[in-house]
């Protein structure tokens, strides 16, 4: 069911891929559902909330309880392999895996992030930031193309 | 808003010093957290709201988008930590409640994140400064005993640590870049250096919050973020001032002229049209 309610901004994986559908419990006709948000001040989120109530109400739903929690802290390592490449597909280069690494990881070298359309290595950073707080902005050198990055947290 | 303190009354959020009466140490300790949460929420609300006045003002696209996403980031950590905040002192505030209906006098943040933007490396410098001490402070919380705390200081961890690398990038691309742009950062350093000094301040919040097992050694703290600095500094070719009177007061409610003219403006909307939806 939830399967079917897409990430507002991401339209090709649904919430339970994102990851922030933690659990659910059916008690009678309510639905207890356990979400966790993605980024702190994801707007977002909001969004996912009403649609996934509206989803259930629409399945037959007496009532919809939504709990948020924030431990275990959301991870992009939770998106697994199929939505990946849905990500891949759409032109979002999916997330790597998440650094446990130091605090400051200032001389650290980056990984290139490979270009969902071409499929070159041969990419750069354009922005850290992007248009989403999920998202970075690279630029392939090989295609010349922009392409969005799903950050690693 | 409650009215004046009335006598023998505590001051609404001051931590109270009081007996450890059975009965009365409770709500002593309950006071001390809400309080703590309320600077830490307070921290990130009006940094929040500073970096967002760089919204459409950035000096290229790239640090508009930047700023605006660190911005929303420090809110949605300020929104976790006011909830909590509310929650815990049992009087029907909400995050909203608290952010827009306190004045001035009632804030919690320290002095530094509550200076106006000033110019670009200005802005980049205190971020900076801050995102170093924040990263340290939740991965000290991200262990403490209040569940509530500790999970919120886990998540807010991993998008500092993003916030600090790219701040920490900037300041060593703006120490060590041209003549002017190393002239303006260490100007901003020089600056801000004497309001550093309250954000590892202990006090009577905090020895309460001990016993509670929500204790950070803030010396062993300061020193690691010295260390931090320095690194980064260094690489920057920026000079940390010798040590400077520190300003404080603002854990007290004992704020610079600018954050009564920012909180104006960012409380007008609510204050005007209370309970307004849309």
């Amino acid at each position: 069911m939830l399967g079917e309610v897409m990430d507002p901004e991401v339209p090709v994986i649904s919430v339970v891929e994102l990851g922030v559908v933690r659990d659910i419990a059916i008690n009678g006709n309510d639905v207890h559902v356990t979400l966790t948000p993605t980024y702190s001040g994801c707007p977002a989120m909001h969004e996912i909330e009403a649609d996934i109530r509206s989803a259930l109400m629409r399945a037959g739903a007496g009532a919809v309880v939504v709990k948020t929690v924030f431990a275990p802290a959301w991870t992009t390592d939770w998106i697994g392999p199929e939505a990946r490449e849905k990500l891949r597909a759409y032109g979002i280069a999916p997330p790597g895996m998440a650094e446990q690494g130091g605090l400051l990881t200032l001389t650290r070298r980056r990984a290139s992030v490979v270009c969902p359309h071409c499929g070159s290595s041969d990419t750069r950073l354009q922005s850290e930031f992007g248009s989403t707080a999920c998202k970075a902005i690279h630029v392939c050198r090989s295609c010349r193309e922009p392409f969005d990055e799903f950050k690693a947290i | 808003m409650s009215g004046p303190p009335v006598a023998g009354q505590p001051v609404e959020g001051q931590p109270v010093a009081g007996p450890s009466v059975a009965g009365v140490r409770v709500a002593v300790v309950e006071n001390a957290l809400a309080e703590y949460l309320l600077r830490l929420g307070d921290d990130r609300l009006v940094l929040g709201h500073r970096n967002s006045e760089w919204c459409g003002h950035g000096p290229i696209l790239e640090e508009d988008i930047a700023l605006a996403n660190i911005a929303l980031d420090l809110i949605g950590h300020a929104n976790s930590l006011l909830s909590l905040a509310g929650e815990i002192e049992g009087k029907a505030r909400d995050a909203d409640a608290l952010a827009y209906f306190r004045d001035g006098v009632a804030y919690r943040n320290a002095l530094i994140v509550e200076l106006p933007t000033g110019d670009f490396g200005f802005t980049i410098v205190r971020q900076f400064l801050f995102d170093a001490y924040s990263v340290l402070l939740w991965n000290e919380l991200a262990n403490c005993a209040h569940a509530g705390l500790a999970a919120i200081a886990a998540k807010c961890l991993k998008e500092d640590k993003y916030h600090l690398r790219h701040s920490s990038e900037w300041v060593v691309r703006l120490g060590d870049g041209t003549e002017e742009s190393h002239r303006r950062a260490q100007q901003s350093v020089n600056e801000l250096w004497r309001y550093t000094g309250e954000l590892f301040d202990r006090d009577g919040v905090d020895d309460a919050l001990a016993s509670q097992g929500v204790a950070v050694d803030m010396a062993a703290l300061a020193s690691r973020w010295r260390t931090m600095v320095d690194d980064v500094m260094s690489r920057a070719t920026l000079t940390v001032p010798a040590d400077a009177v520190m300003m404080r007061g603002g854990r007290r409610g004992r704020h610079t002229e600018h954050l009564g003219h920012m909180l104006s403006e960012m409380q007008i909307v609510a204050r005007s049209h209370p309970g307004a939806t849309w």
